[in-house]
Parts: C-alpha cells; structure tokens; sequence
C-alpha cells in the first residue's frame, strides 16, 4: 500500500522547504510580500486566501485608513464597494473591513509558520553562517509579525491572539486585549529590534532596526487609544533613537514617492523601511498601483503620463478639507491637480468634478521618465512604510503633549518644514487648541505630511475627531455637510464570519 | 396431423425481428427458435399451444388453426422479474433486488439532440435531478440523487462506465461537460444505484449514488447496420426582461442628468438579435453489429456538430466505440474489450455578451462607423482608450475574442471472465480499465478589440491538460442454486485497485505583442484507492432475500493514521406475491418489500494533498526584492491534518408491486441518511491557518425523502398502445452541526455565488442547506418596495445584519417526472414532463440592474435597466433585499415527439423517422430567464433554447 502515500510533485512540504537554507529566505519573502501582492502568480494570481475583493493587504489597508476620513474621496461607491466606508456606516459584513482583518492574520500566521519552522533544533545542522542568517530572518519575521499585529490592534481594538505555537493546531485563539496586546508588542519589537540590522548593514528590503523603533513610537504616541495610558516619553526615546541611526530627509518630497523611491532608502535617505513594489517582479494590482493609476482621472484630471503611468482609473480625489490645511504656493508637499475642479465635493462623493486630483504617487523615474509599463506591470515605486518625517513628527507631538524639550520639537518641525519649503512656525502654533481640539497643529501637519500614507484614521482617532462633532468634514457620515457618528465607528468590527469560527471572539457595539 | 407452420416474430414496437424467441409446443419438448429475421418454422398439431417466450418480452400463447395468424408482435415486459439489471461488480435478476434501484434502458431515453448523457434520463427516474448548465452546447449537466449528500464535498454521483469508474471533474477544454465524451447514442442502458445497500459495494464513492452506464455491445446475429441522423434547430426562447428602447428612452428623459440625456443616440437596436442567432446542429450515428468468426463485436461512429443559440458557440464531437466479445474453451472464458475514443472541439463564446445584450444602450448602434475597435461602437474616454470597467459592445465582445479548445479522450477495459472448469459456479472475473484524456487550447483576442486593448490583446494556448485512471478489478463470483433446501446464494469476492494522475503544463498568458501578462505553475495531482470488498446474496424459496455487503477503501488522500475506512450495508427484501397465502389474488403480480441499511464513505471534491503542509513557489512576477536579488517566494498552503473520511448511514425501505400481469407497477420508497464528519468549507479562526475557509470534518446533515414512481399500461392491442409513467420524489435536509469546536454557537456559514462580494446564501444549523440569508422587504401601502427599509426583525431599532433572515433555499420541496407514450399503428407520439415545486431563485440580474445608480457606472455610457426598475424605482442596488428572491417552481414540457414507422423498406431496410420539439413550454411565476438555475443564483443566464429536430433512423 505504498501507492497510497502520494506526494506533491510540483510542490513542497514543510518538511522539504526547511531542510534546506537555502529555502528560508523564499519562505521569509512570502512574509514580506504578503503585504503588497495577493497571490503567487504575477498580478495576484493563484490567490493566497478566499477573499471578498481579492486585493492585497496595502489596498485594503489605504482604504480602511483612508476613506472614511477627509483624505479621501472615491468615485466608484457602487462598484467597488466603497460605500459604506465612505460613509463611516459599514458593519460586520463589510468587504473591505473583512478582507483587511483576513489580509493582518494572514501576513501574522506566515510569520508564525516561520518561526514554528526555523527553530533552533531544525537548523542546527547548517553551518554557523547560515544559521546566523536565519536567526536575523526570525527576527525580522517578529517585527513583520508585530506590525501586522499593530494594524489589526489600531483598527479592530480586542483581537484573537496566535502565535507560532497556534499555527496548524486545532486550538482557538483566545481574544486578547488591546492592552496587553500592546505589551506583547512592545516587548516584542524591543526584544527583536536588538537583533535586526543597524542603517548600514541592512540590505534593501529587509528591514533595519530603525523600523521596529519606528514601530514602538507608533504604538507609543497612540497609546492611549490602546487603552495603554500615556506613553509620549517613551514615544520621545525611540523616535530620537530612529533620527540618531543617520537616515536624513529628503530635500525633494515628491521623489520620496516616486518610480526611483527605491533610491530613497537608507543612510543619509529618508525611508526607513518599504514595502517594495517593483512592475516586473513584485507586480501589484494593489499598493502603490492603486494609488498611482487610482488617483489619474484622464476625463477630468491631467494625462495619466504625468504621473508615468497609462492606466487611468480614476478612483479617488481627496476631499476640500485637506488642501484647505495648505499654504498651497508655499509648500512643496500640496501635489494636486486643480485645473477644472472644485475644491469641495458638493455634488456627491462621486461627482468626479469635485476635489483636487492628487499627483503625489508616481511611477516616473527620477529623470522623468515612465518607470514600467503599467498596463501590464503595474508600477515600480515602492510604499514608504517608515520615513524619518514621521519620526521628526511623532518626536515633536510627543514632546509637545508630555510639555518636555519643546526646543528640540520646535527645531525638528521647522527642519522638516524648510525641506518641505513650507514656512517656519512658532513654539505657541505647536501648543495652541484650535477649534477645541488640542495641538490640533500635529493633526494639520500630519495630513499636510502624510497624507495618503495610511495613517490618518489613526491620526483623526488620537485626536478625538474620527467620529466626534469636533471636526467635521464633508460627507462624514454619509450627509453633504457632514454630521458625527456613532463613536463605535472609531474601530471596525470582527467580520461575522469569524464571529462564527471563533466563539472567544465577540463585537461589543456591532 | 402435424402440420408445418411457418411465421414471424417482431417487436410490437418497434417491428423489428426477435431473433432467438423461443417456441414451444405448450406441455411439450417440442421447440425452435426464431431466426435473425425473426422467421421461424414448427411442426404442431392443430389445437396445440404455441409458446413464444423471450426474456424483455411477455410471452404470448397462439393456438394453431388454420385461422391463426402467426406474425406474432412480442409486446416488452413492462416490469419482467426475469430481466436482468446490471449492479456494482455484476448482475442481478430484477425479482431478486433488494436494494433502490432504477434502470432506464434505451428505449426510455430522452429523445431529440441530446448534448451529454445525463439528459438521456432526465425526468425518468425518481430522487434523480438533473439541470443542465445553461443553454450552451458546451455546457454540461449536474446531477444530484436524493440531492446529494455532502455540502462542500462532491455532490455528484459516482459514474461507472463498463465496470470503468470514471474520472470526476472536468479538464482544460473541457471543464463542465467531461460526460458528453461519451456518445449517447452508444449507451444501452443507465442503472441508478440509490440507496446505500446497492451503492456500499462501491464504498467511498458511493454516498452520492452511482450511475452505471453499460454501452451497446454485438450480438451472434447477422450482421446490422444502423443508421441515425438527426438534424436540428435551435432557437431563442425567453430572454432577459429589460426596459424596451421606449421605455429606457422615457427613463433617460425624464429622470437622468443632462450628462447622460447626452449619451442617448436615436437608434432601436435589440442587442440580443445581434448576439443570437438560428442556430443549426447534427447528431449523426453509424453502427455495424453482428459477429464475425463466431465473434460478437460492434463498431459505431458518431459526428456531433451543435451550434450555440449565441454566435460563435460551437461543440464538435467525433466518437468512435468498438466492442468485441469472444468466448473460448465453449464459453468458459468470456472476453470483453472495449474502446471508446473522442475528439472533441469547442469554440467557447464570450459569454460576457449575455450581459452586455441586457444592458447595453439599445439606442445606439451596433458600428460605430470608423476602424477603432474592429469598428464596433465601444465606450471611450476622453484619451479614445475604453473606459475601465465599460460594459463592452456585446457583438464584438463575441466576434473580437475566439476561445477554441481541442480534447480527445479514450476509454478502453477489457474484461476477462473465466467460469472454472471444474467448478462451473466459480467465477473469476478481472477488468483492466484505462480513461485517457487530453485537452487543450487557445485563446486569441486582437489588440484593436476593447477587451483587452490597453494590455494589447491576448494571444495563447494552454495545456495541455492530461488525466489519466488506471483501474486493475479483480472477483471471484460464485452462484449456485441449492434445489434442496430452495436456496439461491450468490457470492463475491473483490479487490480494486484505481491511480488517478492529473497533469497540467506551465504557461505564460502572453498578448498578442508576445508579452506575458501572467504565468501559471505547472501541475501534477495524483491520488490512489485500494479497495477490498465482498457481498453475498442469498434467497430462500424466491420469497426471502438477504444481500450484505462490506468494502474497506483506502486513499492516498488522508495520512496514514485516516486512510482506510470500512463501508457494510444489508438489505433484506420479502416477494410476498410468491406467498401461498396471496396466490389466489389473481391481479396481483408482484409485491415485494424490501429494507436495507448501509455506510457509505466520501472522499471526492477534495484537494489531493489537503492534509498535508504543502508550499507553493511563486511564479515570476509574484516575487520580493532583497538588495540586487530577486527571490520567488514559498507559500504555505493551508491543510487540515487529521482529514478523514466523511460518512454516510442511510436508511431504505421499499415497496415494489404489479398489479394486472404488471400492466400498473411500481415502487415506493422512504429513505433517510444521517451524514457525519462532513467534509466542509467553513470559516476558519484566524491564525490558525492559511486561508479564510478551510475544508475540514465538521457537523452532520439530515436528509429524508419519499420516492414514488408508477408505470401504467392501461391500452395495449394490437393497434394502440399507451403507457405512461410518472414519477414523484419529495426530500428535506436539515444541518444538524455545523461547527469545528463542539458545543459552540455557529451563527451562519455564508456559501454561494456572489455578486460584487455579497453573499446571500447560508449553512445555518437546524435549517436546509444554502438557504438565502436576506433582509425582509417592506413595502408602501401601493405594493411598492421601499428602497433601504426592511424590517427590524429582531427589534432593536436599527436594521443591520442582524436582521438578516432565512428565505427559502433553492433546492425543490418535490421533483415530478411525467412520460407518456401512445402507439397507434406505426405511429407513436410521446412526451415527457418534469416538475419542480418551491425551488427558489435569486433573481440576480433583476436586482444588480434594476436600480437607477446601475444605469451609469461611468460617464461615457449608460446601461439599460430591468424591468423591475419600473416597479421598485430603486436608486441603488438593494443586494439583500427579499424582494428578489423569487419562487421559481415550474413545470416544463421537456419533449414532444411525434414518430412514424416505416417498416420494411422495399425488402431493403427498416425506417423510422421522428419529429421532435425539446423544451417545448415552461409554466412558472418566476421572473426571470428560467426558473432552472443550478445553485440558485441567476446571474446572467444562457437560455436554454427551443429545439426542433428531425431524425431519421435506418436498419439493414
């Protein structure tokens, strides 16, 4: 009865992969490109889960952080769903919100898969070189794990928590919550980040130890939101930890997201850590794809060549409020397209005349030319998870609401603001409450700096504002003038169909 | 005085000769046997009675005179207990079944173009569903017994083919309609194993029932050629309901932007005369049986050519079946070998226009009037590139786009069966069965079609495809009537040993500039099953039956701790018609009850390798960058360790009766089955594993039913004959369990078709399977609906998904069969009639174009709406709305024929010809294209079309 044990033939087994080093770093690299690609074959073929929209972590991710705020609107409400995010009255059956809870544990249960597998025991036999490669893997893959874990804590809050002893068994995850999460995390990257790679000995791609700082100070300056208490001076040490490492902002802010941003990382670079997005070999329907042919409208914005790219898909323009936060002449950072357009979205979230067309993202190549052909490839520019800017930034916010060294915070906005050509502001703008919202400052700059870069719901969340009638934007909550909602909306529910495969798990508000 | 009487014996039917009838001088051992053209001669006494008996056949007793007639018309035995049905690993009398088994022969086959052997007994046979694809010659049929056991492991009923089990699943090329390999034409008869004590003999594949299919073989007669043809017409019948040019006109007009005013073009075009079309096919056959050198064999030859009702749709097939039956060492060793080839094209149709003619502007034209595009009128943007996401012009997305795909496939078996010589009730039977198929093909659009334009069109082959199934059978049988104590035991002995191997080549889908646009990994999938079994059949004084039967499978799919399971059924049955006691009841023929109990396994719809971590390697193009290197990627897959088999145990009670010499028989029959460990699709907790949903062993499902079928033969002389039979099923499913942690509360599992990623179909434990999971419509006091309200069902003063409730499911309460047939002469008219009684059917389209949002997806064109816009007035899609969710029972008038017999032709030949009219009228409330939708979803449906056909049969 040797005939009934069959084998694979094309592909492996756990067993195969993990008897030879040189496999590990093609299992690690699935850790990695899980969170811009959605499959194994070019484009997002041979899916890696069932999924409602069948998109990539990233674009799942841009739009969960973004459109329900006022960095966003888009255009195809119907067709892709986008609906009841805009709108900030989704529910537990939500497509988006499920396939960003399925894309987070799926990147956490590829890590833990690795890390069950590269275990001392099993790679004791590899010479002392190769072992000490893969130790460096498992490290990395702790950090990617944790990240992962940091953006299903940011927006579902109480999360089921697996780790590597989990993966594979027939045990439930017990839900765990935030805050402990929280320390689990902070633990974790503190622990890991010892064992990653410094600036200079970290190679393109992977990631440095910087990023796992980077991802502590997140985690730090939201940390109330995390029901983790106050946390800016330990916010404060690690950010100043990332600007010591010799990373240096980067004098022309729009090459910082173009088709060469790869250039961009690095020593004496402002990009800490990417997701890289290549249209050859990294080909992506999603992450900066999305945002570089989403934001070309060729109907009513400018020719999708002035961004490098042919396809026009004309998915989203960002809402009135945002570039009304810019000195637009004075700052090098306000990248939109405004021939033609009304400022405000007056006639419908998808009225395609209404709010600028950004031109942020890009696929040209330093020297001005098309990166790829996105027809078929997508494009080439890489998404800056971590730059040194949001250091300077978390830094200031932190020192401003601890009250601690404002000399420091004040240089390190302005710094930014001079690369930025923008112009210098005062210690007072920095503390001032504007509109009842505290250091409403950050909030502003923030969006000035870091728009469309996933992190204004977290933003618009710290600062009370998500849901609230604090700050009111059009068509928050689905009204033209805008309204507040339901403070539930400030985390996004377990999908029902995990509800169903995991009783420990529940949706209080939902 | 003996005189010498000369005469002829025909089927009344079909009037064709019965050679080998017996006749026999009544009290006598005086007989002959007829000819092969049915003459026979006999020496009888005047007075004397001529027996004529032969086995089909209800014997006929003439008493000689000068007056008698001796061309004697054999009427068929409705219900003969002689006649001899074919099970698992043998044959059995039908007086000594115990178990739910129903056999159509070819004479009750479906007649007209018959596009997959499915439809040969569709509406025949109780408990038995059947719904074809849709309307497409390329489209194949599902087919469900007492409607399937299992929920997201196969449903679909094991397939044996000359003793061959067949592969399942479809192949590149050929994905949905792999049967339609087999010709129809070359099928004798179809046995439908229904309860678990005739199926366990086939253990793990059995739970979903089997279908045996025995092919035609040769005869020791002289040789006969036959000839059939059959020619035919398709046309549309019922399409999809949208507003008419007028009506979207007035929509436009008075309710749209002055944006989209615009967009209207003052033509009346009907997208769907563009897209259909007359459509022409021809099925025709040649066989030549007979025995050559004492050897029966049978050669037969078939071209099939089907136009799709929708242009460019097109099957071919070339099928070619030999069978040779030698016999040696006077019959002791009987051979068998069979050979059955396709060749099979198909020209699949973008089916993307079915859509497109519903919704495309009727106002504007076909041709835009320059060269762009191949000239068809397309939705462009302001660059003069197709607008992302346009709902492309339906006639060229047909005529730009050429999908063509080539599979042959070959079935060979021999068989060997030896009857010991010294011991001539031993027999030792052994089949070697190989099923072959290949396909492959190609795919061809022009850069200038909008399709693919931006990426510069697509131009590539795939495949090809190889499956390949070896089956090694091996028996031992021993039969032997015991006279002295009235017993009749018949006993088997089996091992099965069966490889599957599935291979799929590398390829790159390039464009027409040569440049790949993706690539897809090569596979290799092979699975094993080893299999033991035996059976005993005893009866005592032809009154007490007892069959019991064990199998124990083995499968390469679950490790080695799950592999085997072990599958017994028994089954008794009791012919109280042979009682002393009802003996004197002169109407009664038969009667006769049977029980049976039995275990069944499955293991089908499966992955090959689902419990094992298996790692995939990422292809070019999905891999990441570190530094300079380019790193493909391993990809964990997600596995369920512990898989086992999922198990089936079924309960059959059964009555069959004749009444009147079986002039009205019948049978009724109860069943219920209790499935455990089903194999499922379920929500997986996240991070546990690697998918969303995984496969696993969870939950139990019910299900019980009645079958009823009833044969009645209330005319039959010598001019009129007239049967009909009818056939009733009544079934319930119910989940019983559902989830992988015992004890917890699983609310709904969401399965089904979706539309832009709404489910609306679920699992919920204490209800039947698939059932539809929607919000309840409310409506004004006008009867209108009320677009976004729906009723707070549980009271809580918000509507979410809470409020969702279980609708009806699509599978039917009861499933009818009605034939009829009336002979008058050499005529004979017959029609067939099926029912279903409260299926449902989302009506999909309905509702994802019947609302006003639908009318513009971009600035550049507008869409037309259904007609149910004019009743809901919706702005926007109400996906979950109960109000598209429509009773869809129906009663359809399958076939009409009308035939006529010519007889002898000039002492030359028999003719036969037939008119016939296939899915002649459909009577149902349901709204939409047909109330047939296999899973309930109806999308955007290829009608199935109105055939006629005329087919011509000739016999030398």
């Amino acid at each position: 009865t040797d005939e009934l044990n069959q084998y694979p033939n094309v592909e492996e087994t756990s067993k195969t992969v993990y008897s030879d080093p040189a496999n590990y770093i093609s299992a690690l690299a699935k850790c990695y490109s899980s969170f811009v690609t959605a499959g194994q074959e070019k484009g997002g073929g041979d899916a890696d889960l069932s999924s409602n929209n069948g998109y990539d972590y990233m674009r799942c991710y841009f739009n969960v952080q973004e459109a329900g705020t006022d960095e966003l609107g888009s255009t195809w409400i119907e067709g892709d769903n986008i609906g009841d995010l805009s709108f900030l009255s989704w529910d537990a059956n939500d497509p988006w919100v499920a396939d960003m809870y399925y894309r987070c544990y799926y990147s956490i249960s590829l890590c833990n898969e690795f890390l069950k597998n590269a275990v001392d025991s099993k790679i004791a036999s590899f010479t002392e070189e190769e072992q000490a490669e893969i130790k460096l893997y498992r490290e990395e893959a702790r950090f990617l794990r944790a990240m992962a874990y940091s953006h299903a804590m940011d927006l579902f809050h109480d999360v089921p928590f697996a780790d590597e002893s989990v993966i594979g068994s027939s045990k439930l995850p017990e839900e765990i919550k935030a805050a402990k999460l929280f320390n689990f995390l902070v633990t974790e990257l503190k622990d890991c980040s010892e064992g990653m790679l410094d600036v200079d000995a970290c190679e393109y791609g992977h990631a440095p130890r910087a990023a796992a700082w980077m991802l502590l100070s997140r985690l730090y300056l939201n940390a109330e939101v995390y029901d983790a208490g106050v946390k800016n001076d330990s916010c404060m040490i690690y950010s100043q930890k990332v600007i010591d490492e010799g990373y240096a902002l980067e004098a022309d802010y729009g090459k910082l997201f173009n088709g060469d941003n790869h250039l961009r990382v690095g020593r004496g670079n402002e990009i800490i850590f990417p997701l890289v997005v290549d249209g050859t070999s990294v080909l992506s329907w999603g992450a900066t794809t999305y945002l570089v042919c989403g934001e070309v409208d060729t109907d009513y914005g400018a020719a999708a060549s002035e961004v490098g790219c042919t396809l026009a898909w004309s998915m989203f323009r960002i809402r009135g409020e945002v570039p009304a936060l810019f000195d637009l002449d004075n700052d090098n950072r306000a990248l939109f397209y405004t021939d033609g357009q009304n400022q405000y979205m007056d006639n419908g979230i998808d009225d395609r005349t209404g709010g600028y067309f950004v031109q942020k993202w890009s696929n040209l190549t330093d020297a001005g030319e098309a990166a790829t052909n996105t027809t078929s490839d997508g494009v080439n520019t890489d998404f800056p998870m971590f730059r040194l800017a949001d250091a300077y930034l978390m830094y200031a916010e932190s020192a401003a609401r601890s009250g601690n060294d404002m000399t420091t915070a004040l240089s390190y906005v302005n710094d930014l603001r001079s690369h930025r050509n923008a112009a210098s502001v005062s210690e007072s703008e920095l503390l001032a409450t504007t509109d009842g919202i505290p250091y409403k400052f950050f909030l502003d700059e923030r969006a000035r700096e870091l728009y469309w870069e996933c992190v204004r719901r977290t933003d618009l969340v710290r600062f009370g504002c998500f849901t609230s009638n604090k700050y009111i934007w059009q068509w928050k909550g689905g009204v033209k003038d805008g309204k507040a909602v339901d403070d539930k909306y400030n985390i996004y529910p377990i999908p029902s169909a995990e509800l169903s495969a995991n009783p420990n798990l529940s949706n209080g508000d939902y | 005085q003996q005189t010498q009487i000369n005469g002829l014996v025909v089927d009344a039917e079909t009037n064709e000769p019965v050679p080998g009838t017996t006749v026999i001088v009544k009290g006598t051992q005086r007989g002959s046997v007829t000819m092969f053209d049915g003459s026979f001669t006999i020496e009888a006494n005047q007075s004397e009675v001529l027996v004529f008996s032969f086995i089909g056949y209800l014997s006929q007793e003439v008493i000689v005179s000068p007056e008698a007639n001796y061309n004697i018309k054999l009427q068929s035995d409705v219900v003969n207990m002689d006649e001899v049905v074919v099970i698992g690993y043998g044959e059995q009398r039908k007086g000594d079944l115990t178990g739910a088994v129903s056999n159509v022969s070819s004479k009750d086959f479906n007649q007209g173009i018959v596009s997959s052997p499915a439809q040969l007994i569709n509406g025949k046979v109780s408990g038995v569903q059947i719904i074809s694809g849709s309307g497409s010659p390329t489209s194949g049929s599902s087919i469900r017994i007492r409607g399937g056991a299992s929920l997201n492991a196969s449903n679909d009923p094991l397939i044996v083919l000359d003793g061959v089990p067949l592969e399942a699943g479809g192949i590149s090329g050929n994905s949905s309609n792999f049967l339609s390999l087999i010709n129809p034409n070359d099928i004798e008869s179809m046995t439908v194993l229904k309860d678990a004590s005739s199926t366990a003999i086939y253990g793990s594949r059995a739970s979903n029932g089997v279908i045996i299919i025995t092919t035609k073989k040769g005869s020791k007669d002289k040789i006969r050629v036959n000839f059939n043809s059959t020619n035919s017409l398709q046309i549309k019948s019922k399409l999809a309901d949208m507003l008419s040019t007028n009506e979207f006109r007035n929509v436009v007009q008075v309710e749209g932007s002055d944006a989209q005013n615009a967009l209207l073009g003052s033509n009346e075009t009907d997208w769907n005369d563009e897209i259909f079309q007359l459509a022409y096919g021809t099925d025709n056959n040649v066989s030549v049986s007979g025995s050559l050198a004492n050897v029966p064999y049978r050669f037969s030859a078939g071209y099939y050519d089907q136009d799709g009702i929708l242009k460019t749709d097109n099957a071919q097939r070339t099928t070619g079946n030999l069978s040779v039956s030698p016999s040696f060492f006077e019959d002791h060793l009987k051979v068998n070998v069979g050979l059955k080839g396709s060749y099979n094209k198909n020209n699949f149709a973008n089916t993307d226009a079915i859509w497109g003619a519903s919704t495309y502007n009727p106002t504007i034209p076909v041709y835009s009037g320059n060269s762009v595009f191949g000239g068809y009128n397309e939705a462009i943007d302001e660059n003069g590139k197709p607008v992302t996401g346009a709902v492309l012009n339906p006639l060229g997305t047909l005529n730009q786009y050429s999908s063509t795909s080539t599979v042959s496939r070959v079935i060979g078996n021999l068989d060997l069966d030896y009857k010991l010589h010294f011991l001539p009730d031993l027999r030792l039977h052994a089949t070697l069965g190989y099923d072959y198929a290949k396909g492959e093909g190609e795919i061809y659009v022009p850069s200038t079609a909008a399709q693919f334009y931006v990426t510069d069109g697509r131009d590539y082959t795939y495949g090809p495809q190889k499956k390949e199934n070896k089956l090694i059978t091996t028996y031992l049988n021993y039969k032997k009537e015991f006279e002295s104590i009235q017993s009749k035991v018949d006993v088997t002995l089996g091992y099965d040993y069966q490889t599957w191997k599935n291979t799929t080549n590398a390829y790159e889908e390039t464009n027409t500039l040569d440049v790949s646009q993706s690539s897809v990994a090569a596979d290799d999938q092979r699975h094993a099953l080893i299999s033991y079994y035996g059976r005993v059949n005893y009866s005592l004084q032809s009154k007490y039956m007892l069959t019991a039967t064990v199998r124990q499978d083995g499968t390469s799919r679950f490790s080695s701790d799950n592999r085997w399971g072990t599958f017994p059924s028994v089954a008794l049955a009791w012919r109280l018609s042979e009682e002393s006691f009802l003996q004197g009841i002169d109407f009664l023929s038969n009667l006769k009850l049977r029980t049976s109990f039995g275990i069944t396994g499955q293991q089908e719809g499966i992955g090959n390798y689902a419990y094992l971590p298996v790692y995939t390697i990422s292809q070019n193009g999905a891999q990441y960058i570190f530094g300079n290197s380019t790193v493909n990627t391993y990809r964990p897959e997600a596995y369920v360790s512990d898989l086992k088999w999922e198990l089936t145990k079924a309960y059959n009670y059964g009555m069959d009766f004749g009444f009147f010499n079986n002039r009205l028989s019948g049978s009724v029959e109860y069943y219920t089955r209790k499935t455990e460990d089903l194999l499922a699709t379920v929500p997986s907790a996240a991070g546990t594993n690697f998918d969303k949903r995984i496969l696993t062993n969870v939950g139990n499902v019910d299900s019980k039913g009645v079958e009823l079928s009833i044969n009645v033969t209330p005319v039959d002389n010598e001019d009129w004959t007239w049967d009909f039979s009818f056939n009733a099923s009544w079934q319930e499913q119910t989940i019983k369990n559902l989830s992988i942690i015992p004890g917890s509360e699983i609310s709904n599992t969401s399965v089904g078709s979706t539309i832009d990623s709404y489910y609306f179909q679920v699992l919920t434990e204490g209800y039947s399977p698939n059932m539809f999971y929607v919000y309840h419509q409310l409506y004004d006091e006008t009867g209108k609906p009320i677009e976004g309200a729906y009723a707070d069902l549980n009271n809580d003063g918000t509507i979410n998904s809470s409020d969702l409730y279980r609708y009806h499911s699509p599978s039917p309460d009861y499933i009818l069969g009605f034939s009829t047939s009336l002979r008058y002469k050499k005529w004979n008219l017959s029609t067939s009639l099926r029912s279903s009684i409260n299926n449902y059917v989302y009506n999909g389209l309905s509702m994802n174009a019947g609302a006003y949002g639908t009318m513009s997806y971009n600035s550049s064109q507008l869409n037309n709406l259904h007609k149910s816009y004019l009743d809901t007035g919706f702005q926007s899609r109400q996906y979950l709305s109960d109000y598209y969710v429509e009773n869809a029972s129906f009663i359809k008038m399958d076939n009409i024929s009308l035939g006529y017999n010519f007889g002898r032709v000039k002492n030359l030949f028999n003719l036969n010809m037939t008119a016939m009219v296939q899915n002649v009228f459909t009577i149902t409330k349901y709204s939409g294209v047909d109330p047939e939708i296999s899973g309930g979803i109806d999308q955007s449906f290829y009608p199935r079309p109105r055939i006629f056909s005329l087919s011509l049969g000739i016999d030398f």
